[in-house]
């Protein structure tokens, strides 16, 4: 079976200015979404408390939350997860008490209204915790993108680091534009997954750059866009293949994985799709805007070559 | 022969297979949950106590899958955690005090398997069910406990030393010694420079006195020893609470984690880890007026306290014994029938507490409980957390006659109080008071629900892409299939060698992993294509397929290796799972992808001089 029997290159330079509006707009977007809306941060980063019971039949929520204002506790959400037996409490951190033995406090009067309850899980993070995940987050991110740029620029050139490293922060701006947008709840494992897909997104353009740099011996009279054009054209099939099956095994996590994966799933899926479209049709035009030519790769490659003519 | 791999290459990735296959043999298998039950202290568990346990078991007519009696301990695993839960149960009420009875996952490892040394992976706390804390040691505590430590040493130097002084007092982080003359003061100096390395003498003006402040290094030193011996403390008391398998690390410069398996009960795991509850002996001030005190003319020598019942009473300023001098406590009841702990000194301690007993028979002595607990206020919209040293005087009694080593403290509100105090003085006081910054728990339902998730996340990813992977590449679609198989092997094998533990994460990195590892192939197949497609000769393809795609493939993994690098430096439990099982599975799916499905191409199609069309 073969899906992508592509004759001729697809003309993709051509359709730069498109392409890149296309990709503006989205992260204009997103950071509109970002700045309006703001990021729905989990429990890991703003601190709080997180109780997970779960019932022996349906759980009557309203009597839950009675049960919690007549602790005089205030902010609360009550909500069912995964199944109408299990509910989720979320706590905000509450002032002149101590907070750690806050969850035992609920625990214990939920047991009194109903023998049969049964603590899942319990989580509860301290503000101070939650704002060094938060900074170290960050961090983390900072790192791969210099890591990943300091990678590209020895490897090839820095005219591709740049490329490559402006188009997969384009993103991870949507990813975060899009959680941002619809309130999504944005956890740690979540920006695991964003970090993850970085490094993976970045794949891709190395991918089509490397066909830019064989073409660039190749093809000698050639444009540069036309030899832009041939190397994703020859790629394509490699792409869209090797997504579509990291895809697979990121539905399964999405379907399967329960609660706990959802979001992570969510944000690889968001990741995979954008990351097709940025590397290929934002990273190759603004390489070409970038001015890269012949003269910048063939330098280290044609002295090696001459090493070897006899 | 360009499609042939030397014999030596073959044996090696037949071997590497093997012994992958090995190492990650164990983890099929699984866990069996199961109870655990280990005598505490001097306690024995002999074959006939283990024999008892046995029939106990059998009478409730729980079934168990089998029963080990082994270095002084008794292992009884189950088909399910509700039998383990009635078990240990059951357990508990009958053994009493003095044996510990602990829910644990007991690996059901085969014992040929074992004694390879293949062991399967640890399951995190996630996937288990139990607790985890992140406790923070409060450090000011620490350095202000040893100024005033310092001050009443200092105090003491220059009695002994018959030096005079008019006061010595604390000024902020320093020590003021008020003298009545320069020689006194040049005495003194000389004193405190020679028995106090850890002070550092500062230079005043005043001819008459010193300011002392604790040396740099000296307060490095107080919170280097102010976690660790949180930590020792801390591991007493979760050996007192019985737990299978605690994790206890330092973390940070201040933090401790602590990581307690199979713990249900985490209301009573948080108050034995986070209290610094601990007795202090110190004679009753008979001689001062106690309303005075209370208007604020407290006498030099001594402090005001309360009793419980709220009547204010002043006791001597220097203390007899402190909980450190403990060395053990049990609880029980007293002759008339109240909670009383029964309490055991060391030679120091008990020494000066004959000494004091002896001088004193017929005065009264208070017992002064303290404990630290912590608020959380917001002022001004900043969290802040506030401890509060809470002292109570619990008892006072009249000195009857002397006693030294063992007496009894009466007093406590109930069994329930002199149990735990009985526990916290015999596990050791803390040296600074711990906060719970972090507290995650896990139910055992929801563990083997997680398991369960992840299990299922990997198998159906797994089968969906090997579907496609066949029918889209046919007999190269089934190397890649294979070779990411024994990727799956290698890196669960490699995991299992280094002990990881085996997180939720962690199970959703083997499966992204996975996904991504397919991209090797994807590449070496879609280049062996082209090259067909430009004319080349099947051998010629093949091996120009793997040649080109090489390169690629290793500039395309190290960034996401960066990635998983990124992560593992700055993540933090469940997120470092993910990024090791990362940055493994990158290396091992580099060695599969590469080799495993090359050898495979080999072994099919190298032998073959003439070779037409490939199924791809």
């Amino acid at each position: 079976m073969e899906l992508f029997k592509i004759k001729r290159d697809i003309p993709f330079m051509r359709y730069g200015r498109v392409t890149t509006t296309i990709s503006l707009v989205t992260f204009i977007l997103a950071i509109l979404a970002l700045s309006f809306k703001g990021l729905n941060l989990g429990l890991d980063f703003t601190g709080g408390i997180q109780i997970e019971v779960g019932y022996s039949q349906p759980a009557n929520l309203d009597t839950v939350r009675k049960i919690l204002e007549d602790q005089k506790l205030t902010e609360f959400s009550v909500q069912n997860i995964g199944s109408v037996k299990e509910v989720l409490i979320r706590l905000p951190m509450k002032p002149e008490t101590n907070n750690a033995r806050l969850s035992e406090m609920v625990l214990a009067k939920l047991k009194e209204q109903d023998a049969g309850v049964v603590l899942r899980s319990v989580e509860f993070v301290g503000p101070q915790v939650g704002q060094e995940l938060f900074e170290s987050g960050g961090l983390a991110l900072m790192l791969v993108v210099a890591g990943i740029m300091a990678y590209l620029a020895v490897r090839f050139e820095w005219r591709f680091a740049l490329a490559a490293i402006i188009a997969n922060m384009h993103d991870i701006v949507i990813i975060l534009g899009m959680f941002a947008f619809f309130q999504w709840e944005f956890t740690l494992p979540v920006l695991a997954g964003v970090l993850a897909i970085l490094g993976y997104s970045v794949n891709e353009s190395v991918v089509v750059f490397d066909r830019v740099r064989e073409n660039f011996h190749l093809m000698r009279n050639t444009s540069v866009a036309d030899m832009i054009d041939n190397a994703i054209t020859v790629t394509m099939s490699r792409t869209v293949i090797t997504h579509f099956m990291t895809q697979l095994m990121v539905l399964a996590m999405f379907f399967f994985g329960g609660e706990a994966l959802h979001n992570f799933a969510l944000a690889l899926t968001i990741g995979i799709v954008f990351g097709i479209y940025s590397s290929v049709l934002v990273a190759s035009p603004i390489l070409l805007w970038l001015g890269v030519s012949r003269q910048d790769l063939m330098v280290k490659k044609e002295s090696a070559e001459i090493d070897d003519l006899p | 022969m360009q499609n042939h791999y030397p014999l030596w290459k073959n044996i090696l990735i037949l071997a590497v297979f093997f012994v992958s296959a090995i190492y990650a043999l164990p983890n099929l298998y699984g866990n069996d949950p199961s109870v655990q039950v280990s005598p505490q202290h001097s306690e024995k568990l002999d074959l006939e106590q283990a024999n008892k346990i046995e029939s106990a078991i059998k009478a409730a007519g729980v079934a168990v899958k089998a029963f080990e009696y082994k270095n002084d301990r008794v292992l009884a695993r189950f088909g399910n955690t509700d039998d383990q839960i009635k078990v240990a149960d059951l357990l508990r009420d009958q053994m009493g005090d003095n044996y510990t009875v602990a829910l644990n996952l007991a690996p059901a490892t085969p014992t040929w398997l074992d004694a390879l040394g293949a062991k399967a992976m640890y399951l995190g706390l996630d996937l288990r069910g139990g607790v985890h804390f992140l406790m923070e040691v409060d450090m000011d505590a620490a350095v202000k406990q040893a100024e005033d430590r310092y001050n009443d040493d200092v105090r003491q130097a220059l009695r002994e030393a018959k030096i005079r002084y008019q006061a010595v007092s604390k000024e902020g982080v320093r020590i003021k010694v008020k003298l009545n003359s320069a020689d006194d003061r040049a005495a003194a100096a000389g004193l405190l420079a020679r028995d106090f390395p850890g002070l550092d003498i500062m230079d005043t003006d005043a001819q008459d006195q010193i300011l002392l402040a604790m040396s740099e290094k000296e307060v490095r030193e107080i919170k280097k020893n102010a976690v660790g011996q949180n930590i020792t403390t801390l591991r007493n008391r979760v050996n007192e609470l019985g737990v299978a398998e605690p994790v206890i690390q330092q973390q940070g410069e201040n933090r401790i984690v602590v990581q307690l398996p199979g713990v249900q009960d985490t209301a009573r795991a948080k108050e034995i880890l986070g209290t610094t509850a601990t007795l202090e002996y110190r004679l009753v001030d008979t001689e001062h007026d106690v309303q005075n005190a209370v208007e604020g003319h407290v006498p030099a020598g001594s402090r005001l306290y309360y009793e419980k019942s709220g009547n204010p009473i002043l006791l001597d300023r220097r203390i007899i014994v402190t909980g450190d001098q403990i060395v053990d406590a049990s609880s029980g009841m007293d002759q008339d029938g109240r909670p009383a702990v029964f309490i055991t000194l060391n030679g120091a301690g008990a020494s000066k507490m004959g000494k004091v007993t002896q001088d004193n028979v017929g005065k009264p002595m208070a017992v002064v409980f303290i404990e630290y607990k912590v608020d959380t206020k917001v002022v001004d919209g900043q969290k802040i957390r506030t401890k509060q040293k809470v002292e109570k005087v619990i008892s006072v009694a009249t000195i009857q006659g002397v006693f030294s080593k063992r007496f009894q403290t009466t007093g406590l509100d109930g069994p329930g109080e002199a149990r735990n105090l009985a526990l916290l003085l015999r596990a050791g006081s803390l040296a600074a008071p711990v906060d719970i910054v972090e507290e995650r728990t896990v139910g055992p339902s929801l563990g083997q629900e997680n398991i369960s998730k992840g299990i299922n996340s990997n198998v159906y990813g797994f089968i969906a892409i090997m579907l496609f992977m066949i029918a889209y590449y046919r007999l190269f679609g089934v190397f890649s299939v294979v070779a990411l198989g024994v990727n799956v092997l290698l890196l669960v094998a490699v995991l299992s060698l280094l002990q990881a533990t085996l997180t939720l994460p962690g199970m959703a990195g083997i499966a992204l992993t996975v996904g991504m590892a397919i991209d090797a192939n994807v590449l070496i197949n879609e280049r062996i294509r082209e090259e067909l497609r430009i004319g080349m000769s099947p051998h010629a393809a093949i091996y120009a397929g793997y040649e080109r795609a090489f390169a690629t493939i290793l500039d395309s993994n190290i960034t996401t290796l960066i990635a998983g690098i990124a992560l593992f430096m700055l993540g933090s439990g469940p997120i470092r799972g993910f990024a090791l099982v990362l940055c493994i599975g990158i290396l091992t799916s580099m060695f599969s992808a590469v080799l495993i499905s090359r050898a495979l191409v080999n072994g099919v199609y190298g032998w073959r001089r003439k070779l037409d069309k490939l199924a791809i």
